[in-house]
């Protein structure tokens, strides 16, 4: 099985057969992390680097875990976000990895499409670990799967997708995969955190979140950025929390078994009270455990050096 | 030097010329007949002569940003475009709001330049927007009009103030039309493109708010209106309302405008990152109205040179701008006139008659007898390829590399002097 393809920017370039590709190959991996002996070697004598341009201790640590469980060599950069600016350029960092032969480059950056200028100018695989307000393909992967293993299918399951969409690349790789394969998004939040032109993505639109949680069977609850007050995109968190935060009493309106998410790191009390957080729906913890097996399956699943073929398909 | 060119189909819009016969020009201005017999006879098989073309909106950088282009390099992209004539905005470093840097620019050009030479001079003391500049100064050094380009003037009272007083001096004000609060941050336009793209937009009402408030202004004051780079098909209505009010207002568009849209951003390619941004389809289609109804009276490049380096990064981090001087013609032959948006005389015009008439070029943009002589010959059946290695610009920062063409400049003729001949295989 493979993805017949060098690089992840983004779940809008995958098809559902290769979304399926993808959740049929992470269940071998997760069923090692069981055994004594966590490691499979598959990726001996292959180099992994990580390169992150924003810091995410998660998420690195993630990806880490998992080309190490692979056997892979990896090497741990992390970039100043303040020498970017004027620092050396992207592509000059990149081929500076690939003349240390590098195979795979998993990176984090706060400007969309850093990945995607990495991947055209390089013969390794590029793995976009979140870009700007982009894509978050490997969350989107593991949110999937999740779902998948908990409800045993993702056509028709009802997802809503909970907070700031507008500055979230998580909410992005998540409507792309779960749309193409066949379930029904919907968006909540308020107007302000909409990303204009949403519903062409096919998602419905709620402002109001006990309308929007009544009809779901999974609630994705999205972390609000605090400084986001600041630029007047909301006028308090006091008033936030009163319209958006996922509490106990607006869980009694979901479905009894509707499943909670949140991809972490999660502002208690605000997004999300600790009640909803610790009850019995949310499976936060076993996100982040898939989020290792997904990431192995990714790394399993690209072909690094195939030869460079740069479209928007790409 | 007498020049004539023998048997050409001649196509001049301000005498409503579309017919075949020869040009004849001696020291440097068109004549009936020529004196004693020519020095230099041009066969005009196949060619059409048009009015030497204007480009009312180019950066040339120089002086201050050399790397990206001078005046040397600028005007041989501009004469291979068959461009003759060039305005160029004053966000120079230092800005065109002294009258040296106005002499400047006039010296290199004569010196070292191949195409005529405009400069466009600042509103505002180094368009920082506070203060309007020297206007009547940098008038008598030879500027054909203000403009505070690469930035709007954000304060209204000035922007009235401007239109004022530039009445005087029958100097249009070019109108960089954008809001910056509304503008802040983004980097192309705001659509589902840059929704899912992840990247901040400029809505097109950051355009037209501003379109809306000077041409509120042109109306109040009375004042010479031109409205720069229009790329939305709200702008491109405002404009006609206004002119139907009988405002004083002209407008220009650029190829970018009625040929791309904001699709050709999905890889994250900088050399698609231009301010205003490229639009969508609706917007396409409305300047190609605009251009064929009158309302945009220009066509310019806004040729706006930077180099690999700066372009070749982040999306976010690279800077507005495309060349535009080598594709102008091409572009405008088959986006409009091969798909008949224009007659081939209606979009000879928006390059040459009209841009003469509202930047008071006196002399040009026509090929009266006594005119300049400022000509264009085209070669319709020239077909080529545009490659990177072909561009005379400095940079060569554009999305059209790669795209074919037929139908470019052959010889381009600047005060009766061959300045660009095409070395074709
Ligand atoms: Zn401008
Ligand atoms: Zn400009």
């Amino acid at each position: 099985m493979s993805l017949n393809r060098k690089d992840l920017l983004g779940l809008e370039h995958l098809d559902k057969k290769d979304l399926q590709t993808v959740l049929d190959s992470v269940k071998p991996f997760k069923s090692l992390f069981t055994r004594s002996v966590k490691k499979a070697p598959t990726l001996i004598g292959k180099t992994v680097v990580t390169l992150f341009y924003e810091p995410s201790t998660r998420t690195r640590t993630s990806f880490e875990i998992a080309a190490k469980r692979l056997s892979a060599d990896v090497v741990n950069i992390a970039v100043n976000a303040s020498s970017v600016v004027k620092g050396e350029s992207l592509i000059d960092t990149g081929k500076t990895l690939e003349a240390m032969k590098a195979d795979y480059i998993i990176i984090r950056h706060s400007l969309a499409g850093a990945p995607d200028i990495l991947a055209r100018n390089l013969n390794a695989s590029i793995i976009n670990a979140g870009d700007g307000f982009h894509e978050h393909p490997t969350q989107g992967l593991l949110d999937l799967y999740t779902m998948y293993e908990k409800k045993k299918k993702i056509e028709g399951l009802k997802v809503l997708l909970v907070g700031d969409i507008l500055h979230s690349r998580v909410a992005k790789s998540n409507i792309w995969a779960l749309t193409k394969m066949g379930a029904q998004v919907a968006v909540a939040g308020p107007p302000t955190l909409m990303p204009s032109k949403i519903e062409e993505l096919g998602v419905k639109v709620y402002y109001n979140l006990d309308e929007a949680i009544k009809e779901a069977d999974v609630v994705n609850i999205l972390r609000i950025q605090l400084e986001r007050q600041q630029e007047n995109l909301f006028p308090s968190v006091h008033e936030y929390v009163e319209l958006y935060q996922l509490t106990k009493d607006r869980l009694a309106k979901a479905k009894p078994n509707v499943l909670i998410m949140h991809p972490g790191p999660m502002n208690r009390g605000i997004e999300i009270s600790s009640e909803v957080a610790d009850s019995p729906n949310a499976v936060i913890n076993e996100q982040v455990t898939n989020g290792i097996a997904v990431r192995m399956a990714v790394l399993y699943l690209l072909k690094p050096n195939k030869a460079r073929k740069y479209a928007s398909s790409n | 030097m007498r020049l004539q060119i023998k048997n050409i189909r001649i196509v001049d819009p301000s005498q409503k010329k579309d017919s075949v016969g020869d040009i004849f020009a001696e020291n440097g201005r068109i004549v009936s007949k020529l004196s004693s017999s020519a020095d230099k006879v041009i066969d005009g098989k196949n060619k059409i002569a048009v009015p030497g073309l204007i480009d009312v909106h180019s950066h040339l950088r120089e002086p201050g940003q050399e790397g990206k282009e001078t005046i040397k390099t600028g005007t041989r992209a501009a004469a291979k475009g068959g461009i003759t004539s060039v305005l160029c905005m004053p966000n120079t470093k230092p800005a065109i709001d002294n009258a040296p840097t106005v002499e400047f620019i006039l010296l290199k050009a004569q010196k070292e330049g191949i195409v005529n030479v405009f400069p466009v001079g600042c509103v505002t003391k180094s368009s920082a927007g506070e203060e309007l500049s020297e206007i009547g100064v940098l008038k008598k050094a030879g500027i054909v009009a203000v403009s505070d380009d690469g930035s709007p003037v954000s304060n209204s009272q000035i922007m009235r103030r401007a239109l004022e007083y530039t009445k005087m001096f029958k100097l249009p004000v070019i109108s960089h039309s954008e809001d910056k609060e509304l503008s802040k941050s983004g980097v192309m336009n705001e659509s589902k493109n840059s929704m899912i793209l992840g990247l901040r937009g400029i809505p097109k009402q950051a355009e037209e708010v501003m379109v809306a408030r000077d041409i509120m202004l042109a109306e109040l004051t009375g004042g010479y209106l031109h409205i720069a780079h229009v790329s939305t098909a709200g702008s491109v209505e405002l404009v006609r309302q206004a002119k139907k009010k009988g405002i004083k207002v002209t407008a220009e568009t650029c190829p970018h405008y009625f040929t791309l849209t904001d699709d050709v951003v999905r890889v994250y390619d900088a050399n698609t990152k231009m301010n205003p941004p490229l639009r969508e389809i609706k917007d396409v289609e409305a300047v190609k109205v605009g251009l064929a109804d009158g309302t945009i009276d220009c066509i310019a490049t806004d040729h706006a040179p930077h180099t690999a380096e700066e372009k070749n990064k982040e999306f976010d981090l690279a800077p507005f701008g495309i060349i535009g001087f080598e594709t102008l013609l091409s572009l405008v032959l088959n986006e409009l006139v091969d798909k008949k948006v224009l007659s081939l005389s209606g979009a000879i015009e928006k390059m040459t008659h009209n841009p003469a008439l509202i930047f008071n070029l006196e002399g040009r943009g026509t090929l009266k007898e006594g005119a300049i002589a400022d000509i264009t010959i085209i070669d319709p059946k020239y077909s080529y390829e545009f490659t990177k290695e072909s561009i005379l610009s400095k940079s060569k920062n554009s999305p059209f590399i790669g795209r074919k063409f037929q139908g470019g400049a052959a010889i381009t003729i600047v005060n009766g002097k061959i300045v660009y001949t095409a070395i074709r295989d």
